[in-house]
């Protein structure tokens, strides 16, 4: 009966090998989670994981994070129609500031401005509402803050 | 014993037998409502607020580390123009990375197309991201349990586990998922996961300076989301598929795909 045992030990050294690395090699939390099979099939400690991946942005309410320092900024900035903006999409993740870092950098670049302020001719869409510019026409080359107070943009011209 | 008095008897030891013991059980209210979970997120997007400035989209690259140049964004803004022939035009540079700042539309190869101001019928901007389907193809299709569906809602990617073998991004209908250019696992919006567990809002929704996209819980019946969600005007992309995706839209129209 050699004949059929040889290749059978083979066989059953390769399925035992097979489970005792899956035994080791699958985590303990890995299985049919409260999902069921179809969409839960995973390994529990990942939920963790995801959960403590580092948070960049505060995007605090009413930018009370940064009006802890920056009162007087904050206030104007509140004043103006530009108070819908956070504090954050110009300045920059705020991330661990002021430890970490100690100063933000901040996108003072005329293309950040073109993003809402660039005038695009589409009736119905909220664009229309926003006041535009041809930037082709309109002081090309120049950087908007240099004339404009992006924080009180009601002040006028600098 | 009587015949008469032995069926009776066996009919009823059957009949009792048959009443299961939890049909027996008095539920309590609060039991129920601990069972199921007190969390369900849901993304409401209005497409009439947005101006297409694409703050969302480099807030969420940021946020979660997605490479800037890469072609790749876990969320992005479509920008559609229809003439008045009813042509329809639609362009999304960069997942709308730097915002929509010029009216020349990408198509590619194609080049930039420049459509004549005064045969424009309309133009609109459409924010797109995952939208967590309750029957998820993706979680579905993953040979290895890499990615899964969480109990209050966002579907992720175990990025330990993943082999990168692509099923699941061919097999989601929105095209919302990607392969990480660095990592080399798949990639997907997780509706800030993070951020929604240490009580904030997603990156894209805290930079929207419009108010065009909310995230809010179903399970609390006083959520503006929620409130929206069971008295508007709202739609959902793709419903042919029967995916039930939990990202509601206000202001969709039929040319978005």
């Amino acid at each position: 009966m050699s004949y059929v045992w040889r290749p059978l030990w083979v066989v059953i050294i390769l399925v035992a090998g097979v489970l005792t690395f899956r035994h080791f090699y699958v985590p303990k939390d890995f299985g049919i989670q409260e999902q069921g099979y179809m969409y839960g099939f995973h390994r529990l400690g990942n939920e963790k994981d995801w959960i403590n991946f580092p948070i960049s942005y505060k995007f605090s309410k009413d930018d009370s994070y940064c009006q802890q320092c920056h009162p007087g900024h904050v206030k104007s900035l509140l004043a103006s129609p530009h108070a819908i903006i956070p504090c954050e999409d110009c300045h920059g993740p705020a991330l661990n500031h002021p430890d970490n870092p100690p100063k933000l950098q901040i996108d003072k670049r005329r293309a950040l401005c073109l993003r809402c302020h660039a005038n695009l001719p589409y009736p119905g869409a909220g664009r229309n509402v926003v006041p535009g510019i041809d930037p082709v026409t309109h002081n090309p080359g120049q950087e908007c803050v240099e004339c404009h107070n992006p924080h009180n943009v009601m002040e006028g011209l600098q | 014993m009587e015949r008469r008095n032995f069926i009776k008897g066996a009919i009823m030891v059957v009949a009792g037998a048959a009443v299961p013991m939890a049909a027996l059980e008095i539920l309590d209210p609060k039991d129920v409502l601990a069972a199921n979970p007190d969390l369900k997120w849901a993304f409401l997007v209005d497409t009439t607020k947005c101006v297409g400035c694409g703050m969302c989209v480099k807030a969420c690259k940021t946020e979660n580390d997605i490479p800037w140049t890469a072609n790749v964004s876990r969320t992005w803004v479509e920008r559609y123009v229809v003439t008045k022939e009813g042509k329809v035009w639609a362009d999304c540079p960069k997942q709308a990375r730097d915002g929509y700042t010029s009216p020349l539309l990408d198509e590619n190869a194609a080049g930039k197309i420049s459509v004549d101001p005064n045969d424009i019928a309309k133009g609109f901007f459409v924010p797109k991201l995952c939208n967590q389907c309750d029957n998820p193809p993706c979680a579905q299709v993953c040979p290895v349990g890499a990615t899964y569906k969480t109990p209050d809602g966002p579907i992720l990617v175990d990025r330990t586990w993943c082999i990168g073998c692509g099923y699941c991004i061919q097999s989601c209908p929105y095209g919302a998922r990607f392969f990480h250019p660095v990592l080399h696992v798949a990639d997907k919006c997780t509706w800030c996961y993070h951020r929604l567990h240490h009580g904030m809002k997603t990156a894209c929704v805290g930079a929207c300076p419009f108010g065009a996209r909310q995230i809010g819980n179903l399970r609390d019946p006083n959520d503006p989301v929620t409130l929206a969600v069971l008295d508007d005007r709202i739609g959902i992309l793709k419903p042919e598929y029967g995916t039930n995706p939990q990202a509601f839209y206000i202001g969709l129209s039929k040319e978005v795909d």
